[in-house]
């Protein structure tokens, strides 16, 4: 029990430090959980991280909460992994709260519009890599290439909500899969 | 019928923590979706708030909706609408946690994994080409609206970026350096 507290208590000082550190979320913080969690603690070994990605990016929601939440349950049940969740959260929470004062200050300021006049051309090009390196990491094959296709056209020019979309295509993806299997039995 | 916004900023993040698949940008599509649709930012606004997200710490899914949280119902609001985006990963993983071998070998999951990352890179892409169309046309679609000035500003730096960006450069560095071209271009143009 008191072991238990402890390491709750450790867990959400560990992923304080993740949330605080990491840059651009997600993915980055991959290597920085490696490291306090496997090299430092031993909590986990490597393999296991291979699998918490495998399931955060097949689960809903951030990979950062996704990954807190799996490795807080594993080492010390639901409190760990709410302490886990929680100091991960924390420091954008914080932040953000102060930072969004600070913009509302200066967003009248001239300089500041066409800082962001800039900037804006800057965050297409980060967007534009993202979706390269999403495209690099998908299986291709005619059947991605379709859903990729009428996704894009639904998404650009229809009023069809996004989740719509999503549910559509999961559904085309189990319905492939058993055309696949059919064929593969006869 | 309006539901107060404590409620309301709760519900929509959410629904856009329970639909996001993959990380990064994946919710990008339906966070323009839902916090356009109701008002609460334009796609000038996402943009600038994706650079911010890149220069401070944390994950761009709790940092835009904490922001979002604080700009429309303050401190309050940003605890219902970081709340909101983080709940459903959080019962989905302690669900999934417990039976999470099976999960990983189940056929019904990766099935539905083969259809669902190709649709998020066409939503992605569709959610790039609306911020395309703000940068470079943000006057809307009238050919006379577009100061030619600006549109080559624009150009050159999503140009010059890109290849930056391909070459490893540090987002930080991509947008202080577009900042600056921003400003320098701003004061010498106007």
């Amino acid at each position: 029990m008191k072991d238990r507290f402890k390491n709750s208590l450790i867990l959400f000082l560990t992923f304080l430090k993740i949330g605080a550190f990491t840059f651009g979320g997600g993915y980055a913080m991959i290597p920085i959980i490696e490291k306090e969690v496997c090299e430092k603690r031993k909590w986990i070994t490597e393999e296991d991280i291979l699998d918490i990605i495998a399931i955060a990016e097949s689960t809903p929601g951030p990979i950062a909460i996704n990954s807190a939440t799996f490795i807080g349950y594993k080492i010390s049940g639901v409190f760990g992994s709410f302490c886990a969740t929680f100091g991960v959260v924390l420091p954008s929470f914080v932040i953000i709260s102060i930072i969004s004062l600070i913009l509302r200050q200066f967003s009248d300021s001239l300089i500041v519009q066409y800082a962001f006049n800039g900037i804006r051309a800057g965050v297409l090009a980060l967007l534009i890599k993202a979706l390269v390196s999403m495209y690099k990491k998908c299986p291709k094959g005619l059947f991605s290439y379709i859903l990729m296709g009428a996704s894009f056209i639904l998404a650009a020019f229809t009023d069809i909500n996004v989740i719509f979309v999503l549910i559509g295509c999961a559904v085309a993806g189990i319905v492939n899969s058993l055309i696949i299997k059919r064929r593969v039995k006869q | 019928m309006t539901l107060p916004i404590y409620l309301e900023l709760f519900l929509t993040f959410f629904k856009i923590g329970l639909f996001t698949f993959g990380g990064g940008y994946a919710m990008l599509p339906l966070i323009q979706e839902e916090v356009i649709a109701h008002n609460w930012m334009k796609v000038e606004d996402i943009v600038n708030f994706i650079a911010v997200s890149e220069s401070t710490p944390g994950p761009f899914a709790i940092n835009i909706a904490t922001y979002v949280g604080t700009e429309t119902g303050g401190f309050l609001g940003a605890v219902c609408a970081t709340l909101g985006v983080v709940l459903p990963s959080f019962f989905v993983i302690l669900i999934v946690a417990r039976v999470y071998k099976k999960f990983k070998e189940s056929t019904v999951v990766q099935s539905v994994m083969t259809g669902l990352r190709p649709a998020v890179i066409g939503l992605i892409g569709s959610a790039i080409v609306t911020i395309l169309l703000t940068v470079f046309l943000p006057n809307g679609f009238d050919l006379k609206a577009i100061v030619p000035q600006d549109f080559l500003v624009s150009l050159g730096i999503t140009v010059v970026m890109t290849v930056l960006v391909f070459k490893k450069v540090h987002p930080i560095i991509i947008i202080g350096l577009s900042a600056a071209i921003g400003i320098a271009s701003g004061f010498l143009l106007n």
